[in-house]
């Protein structure tokens, strides 16, 4: 993972060279991103939102996820991706809403790339309840011209952890998926856990399997109020 | 039962355009020159397995028009398509909006992997913002819908062709029991099989994204469907052909 961090960054540094120069008109600069949860009741985490780099992406489905990807998809914790982003140069406004995003809420980030070679975007946060599902939108052109665009994100899974749907931690690397607030008065206790093994690469995510046994079963996820299908997030950038 | 490939059915709204229409035939005039309207097949398929959809209610507006809005709640014309896959109500609303040109119902229930044309007819002065929506309802759920949301059919030319992929939403206006008593359509076989009931008890009032069934095969001992009924996006394919 660092050997293509590192060819990731030495990418951004050559694509800012080229682009010094007609930097100022040739992309958005100002530029709205709205995220609406489509879920009937899954909650985001901390989103982050970023414009980075041509040639630059914290992530490809059917390679292995960083350290830092698995650390949002496991925990929701976007730390680790933000020093990542801030290496390569990133515009961020993360967290727009201040917490989890709930099942129909929207929340909104300002970005202005003005004087930098961020012409791509990246939207993720963690789902849950799921032990390593999440949204992305992954290195998206920004539009150029002023207007509304909208996108749709799908959902992902990290691969990063086994998908035994038990409430647990949201540590890299532990079991188990945190269930704070809003999320354990919907999720379950008891459960005996759903045998599975981290796939090791990110992927779309299959869903969740859940029950409807709040007290045991083989899952901690409602399969009445938990699953999804594609797609999850509605993403309208407004470039002013 | 449903061989419906050759049905079609217009409806339109406005008296001048049909006006236009009928002189048109009593003159006996051909030219594309004296005819005020252009003309639209749109043509659904249902992409499901077993999912029978409910008479497809087709719109045509301008770009100021939908059906309803993702996250919040659903008229109740639009549960009534929903819970019941009764479009009447929903089309005579549209009727009654200013920014709708046109509408068209599909003549019954579309089976799954069968196509229906219906035709749609609007005035040449509408096509700079002209626009389509389309409702149904997966007639195997509570109150799934199948839907194109205000697609830009602006300035298309004559046989110009525009495919558009369409998801399912859940209406968010009944619980998802999955049972024989709540679902209207064919798997329901043996129980009350309700259609439209006023009540409110989803877990979201609102319009969102289908989760899909869970089904009797996945551990909902309530529900009456099975792994046959469950489906993925896109549910729906439109075609939409200016053909003239």
């Amino acid at each position: 993972m660092t050997t293509k961090l590192r060819t990731c960054f030495s990418k951004s540094l050559l694509a800012l060279s080229m682009v010094a120069s007609s930097v100022s008109l040739a992309h958005a600069t100002d530029f709205t991103v709205e995220v609406e949860n489509l879920t009937r009741g899954v909650y985001f985490t901390p989103l982050a939102v970023a414009a980075h780099p041509d040639g630059t992406s914290i992530f490809q489905a059917g390679d292995a996820a960083s350290t830092e990807v698995q650390a949002m998809a496991e925990g929701g914790d976007i730390s680790g991706l933000e020093t990542l982003l801030t290496s390569i140069g990133a515009t961020q406004a993360n967290n727009p809403a201040a917490g989890l995003l709930a099942p129909g809420a929207s929340a909104t980030s300002s970005l202005n790339t003005d004087g930098t070679a961020n012409t791509l975007l990246t939207v993720v946060a963690m789902m849950l309840p799921t032990n390593d599902g999440f949204i992305a939108l992954n290195s998206i052109d920004i539009p150029s011209d002023a207007g509304t665009y909208t996108y749709y994100a799908n959902a992902y899974d990290a691969g990063t952890e086994a998908n035994d749907e038990v409430v647990g931690s949201g540590a890299p690397g532990v079991a188990g998926f945190p269930a704070p607030g809003p999320v354990g008065a919907a999720t379950g206790t008891g459960a005996s856990g759903i045998s599975a093994t981290a796939e090791g690469f990110v992927h779309i995510h299959r869903g969740v399997l859940g029950d409807t046994n709040s007290t045991g079963g083989v899952s901690d996820i409602d399969s009445a109020v938990h699953r999804w299908l594609n797609p999850i997030a509605k993403i309208t950038i407004t470039v002013n | 039962m449903f061989s419906l490939s050759n049905s079609k059915k217009v409806l339109r709204r406005s008296a001048i355009a049909s006006s236009i229409v009928i002189t048109a035939l009593v003159s006996g005039c051909s030219s594309d020159n004296d005819i005020a309207t252009a003309q639209f097949e749109v043509t659904v398929t249902n992409l499901s397995n077993a999912q029978p959809m409910s008479p497809v209610a087709v719109v045509a507006h301008n770009d100021q028009f939908s059906s309803f809005t993702l996250g919040e709640p659903a008229s109740v014309s639009i549960e009534t398509l929903a819970e019941g896959g009764d479009n009447s109500a929903y089309i005579a609303e549209a009727n009654n909006d200013t920014n709708v040109f046109a509408t068209a119902s599909g003549a019954g229930l579309l089976m799954p992997g069968a196509s229906e044309t219906v035709d749609i007819e609007v005035n040449l002065a509408y096509l700079g913002t002209l626009s389509l929506s389309a409702v149904s309802m997966f007639v195997n759920t509570n109150d799934a819908i199948v839907a194109l949301n205000s697609k830009s059919l602006s300035d298309m030319s004559v046989d110009a062709v525009q495919s558009f992929n369409a998801i399912t939403y859940d209406s968010g206006t009944e619980a998802n029991s999955e049972t024989a008593d709540s679902i209207p359509g064919p798997a329901a076989s043996g129980g009350a099989a309700e259609g439209f009931n006023a009540a409110r008890d989803d877990v979201r009032d609102a319009v969102f994204v289908h989760a899909g069934v869970i089904t009797q095969d996945d551990g909902l001992s309530t529900s009456v469907l099975t792994h046959a009924h469950r489906w993925d996006n896109p549910s729906v394919r439109i075609v939409v052909e200016r053909v003239r």
